[in-house]
C-alpha cells in the first residue's frame, strides 16, 4: 500500500502538529522567550518613546531569530534519537517531502505564533499602529525562511554532542541579510517611507529557501544517518 | 576514461606531487609579491584623491580576491568529494578553510585600516563589507562543523555540504558594489575594457594578485599534505612516504 | 619619494604600516601552520603505523 507524496505529506504534518501539542511546554518556551527579550529592552533602557521607536524593528527580530534558534534544536532530535529519523528516510516516501512538512510544522508552531503575538510587543516598543501590518508581514516572510535555515542547521547538527551551539554558529551567518532585510522593512514601514523593496527581497529570500533548502536538509540528514 | 584522473587524484600521488610543486609556488610567489610590494611601495605614484593611503590596495585587494576564491575553491572541492565520493577533494577542501578565513581577516582588517582615514570610520554596515564579515563566520562555521563528528568522513561531507549553502554569499560579495548603493568603491580591475587605474599602479598590483595566488597554492599544496596524510594513515603507501 | 616621506607616506602612515605588517604575519602564520599541520599528521601517522606493526 503506497501513499502519494500529497498524501505523505498531510499525515507527516498532521504528526508534528499533534506531537507539538502533546509537549505544550516546549511549545510555549519560545513565544515566552520573545516576549521576555522584547520586554528587557524598553525596562532596562529608559529612553524615550522615540528612541524606542527607532530601536524596534532591530530588537523584534534579534528576539524572533533567537527565539526561533531555541525551537529549532528539537525539529530533529527527537526523532534522531528514537530512530523514527531512519524510518522515514527509508520510508521510499521522498525525504524532501517528510521534511517539508516538518518544517512547515515547526513555522506554524513557532514562527507563526510570533506573528500573531508581534503586535502586543510592537505596542510595548511604541511602534505605530499603522506599521503594524508591514511588520507582521515581514517577521512572517522572515520566520518562513529562518524555519528552512534552522532546519539546514538542525540537519546538520543532529546528533552532535555540543549541537546546539553548533547549530547556533551556523545558522547565524546565513540569517544575517535576512535580519538586515527585516528590520529594513519594518523599519520604514515605521518611519513612514516605502518598505516595498525590502519586502521584495524577503519575499524572494522565502522562495529561493522554501525550493532550495529542502533538498540540503534531505542531503543533511541523509549524512547524519549513513 | 577516467582513470588517468584517478590515479592522478589518488592520495600518494598527491602527496608525492604537493611536496615538489610548494617550493616553486613558494619561490615564485615571493618574487611576485616582492616585486608587487616594493614597487607598490616605491614606484609608483601617491594617488591624486588619497594619497599614500591607496598603496593598501596592495595587500587588501588581493587578500580580498582570495578569500572569495578560496571559499569558492572549498564550496567546490566539497561538492566533488560529495558527489563523486572522492576522499581527496575533501582534503583539498579542509585544507583551504583556514587559509580563506585567514586571508578574510586580512582583507577585513586592511580596509578597516583604509576607511579610517577614507570614509572615517573603522567599519560601516555597508554591503559588501557585512557580506565578507558573514563569509567569515561562515568559515568558522565550516571549519567548526567538520571536527564535531566521530567518524571523519561523517564531517567532511557535512562540512562540504555546509559549504555549498554557503556559497551564494560570494557573488553576494562581489556584487554588493553594483546592486547597492555602497561605500566602498567599484571594481577597479575586474573591469572589461580599460581598468580604472594607472599602469604605474596597475603592475605591481597585478603582480601581487599573482602573487598572492601563488602563494595560496604554496600553502594549500603544505596543507594539503597533512590532511591526505590524516585520512589515509593505515594505508600501505604511508610507511614508504614517510621514510625520509 | 624621500626617505621621510617612505616612512610616514604622507601622514597616513599609521595606517599604511600596520596594514603590510598585519599582512605580512598573515602570511608568515599560513606557512607557519601549514608546516607545523604537516608535521602533526606525519606523527600521528608514524604512531599509528608503529601501533598497527606491533600488534601483528
Amino acid at each position: 500500500m503506497s501513499i502519494g507524496p500529497g498524501e505523505a505529506f498531510s499525515l507527516m504534518l498532521r504528526r508534528e502538529l499533534a506531537l507539538s501539542f502533546r509537549r505544550r511546554d516546549q511549545l510555549l518556551q519560545p513565544l515566552v522567550f520573545f516576549l521576555i527579550v522584547t520586554t528587557l529592552f524598553p525596562l532596562s533602557l529608559s529612553v524615550q518613546l522615540s528612541l524606542l521607536r527607532e530601536m524596534a524593528p532591530g530588537v523584534l527580530w534579534v528576539a524572533a531569530l533567537l527565539a526561533s534558534l531555541l525551537s529549532l534544536d528539537a525539529l530533529f532530535k527527537n526523532d534522531a534519537e528514537d530512530g523514527t529519523l531512519e524510518q522515514l528516510a527509508l520510508s521510499g516516501q521522498g525525504l524532501t517531502v517528510l521534511v517539508m512538512a516538518k518544517t512547515l510544522a515547526h513555522w506554524l508552531v513557532s514562527g507563526a505564533a510570533l506573528v500573531l503575538v508581534s503586535p502586543v510587543v510592537a505596542e510595548a516598543l511604541a511602534v505605530p499602529t499603522e506599521a503594524f501590518p508591514v511588520m507582521m508581514l515581514s517577521l512572517a516572510l522572515g520566520t518562513l525562511t529562518l524555519s528552512w535555515l534552522g532546519a539546514i542547521g538542525a540537519g546538520l547538527t543532529v546528533g552532535l554532542k555540543r549541537g546546539n551551539v553548533l547549530l547556533s554558529l551556523v545558522v547565524l551567518p546565513l540569517a544575517m541579510p535576512l535580519l538586515i532585510f527585516g528590520a529594513a522593512a519594518t523599519d520604514r514601514a515605521i518611519s513612514g517611507t516605502n518598505p516595498a523593496g525590502a519586502l521584495y527581497l524577503l519575499g524572494a529570500l522565502c522562495v529561493l529557501t522554501w525550493t532550495l533548502a529542502p533538498f540540503a536538509v534531505s542531503a543533511a540528514l541523509r549524512i547524519t544517518l549513513e | 576514461m577516467w582513470t588517468w584522473f584517478y590515479r592522478l587524484a589518488s592520495p600518494p600521488n598527491v602527496y608525492r606531487v604537493t611536496g615538489s610543486l610548494a617550493p616553486w609556488f613558494l619561490t615564485l610567489a615571493a618574487l611576485a609579491i616582492g616585486y608587487g610590494t616594493i614597487a607598490g611601495l616605491v614606484f609608483a605614484p601617491p594617488d591624486y584623491q588619497q594619497g599614500d593611503a591607496f598603496r593598501i590596495i596592495y595587500v587588501h585587494a588581493p587578500s580580498a580576491w582570495l578569500s572569495l576564491m578560496s571559499y569558492t575553491t572549498m564550496a567546490v572541492a566539497g561538492a566533488i568529494g560529495l558527489i563523486w565520493r572522492i576522499k581527496v577533494a575533501h582534503a583539498v577542501s579542509a585544507a583551504v578553510a583556514p587559509i580563506g578565513a585567514s586571508f578574510t581577516l586580512l582583507a577585513l582588517v586592511t580596509g578597516s585600516l583604509w576607511g579610517r582615514p577614507m570614509w572615517g570610520t573603522y567599519w560601516a554596515w555597508d554591503p559588501r563589507l557585512t557580506s565578507e564579515l558573514i563569509l567569515l563566520f561562515l568559515y568558522f562555521g565550516v571549519m567548526s562543523l567538520r571536527p564535531a563528528f566521530e567518524d571523519p568522513g561523517r564531517g567532511d561531507r557535512a562540512a562540504a555540504l555546509l559549504g555549498i549553502v554557503g556559497v551564494i554569499n560570494v557573488p553576494i560579495i562581489h556584487y554588493s558594489v553594483l546592486w547597492w548603493n555602497s561605500l566602498h568603491q567599484g571594481a577597479t580591475v575586474a573591469k572589461l575594457g580599460k581598468p580604472a587605474i594607472d599602469s604605474s599602479m596597475l603592475w605591481p598590483l597585478l603582480s601581487n594578485f599573482l602573487g598572492f595566488m601563488l602563494f595560496f597554492g604554496a600553502v594549500l599544496c603544505l596543507r594539503l599534505r597533512g590532511e591526505v596524510l590524516n585520512r589515509e594513515r593505515q594505508a600501505t603507501w604511508v610507511r614508504e612516504a614517510l621514510k625520509p | 619619494m624621500n626617505h621621510s616621506d617612505f616612512w610616514s607616506m604622507g601622514a597616513y602612515g599609521r595606517y599604511v604600516w600596520p596594514c603590510f605588517g598585519f599582512a605580512a604575519m598573515v602570511l608568515g602564520w599560513n606557512l607557519w601552520s601549514a608546516q607545523r599541520h604537516l608535521a602533526h599528521a606525519r606523527l600521528r601517522a608514524q604512531r599509528a603505523l608503529a601501533m598497527a606493526e606491533s600488534e601483528t
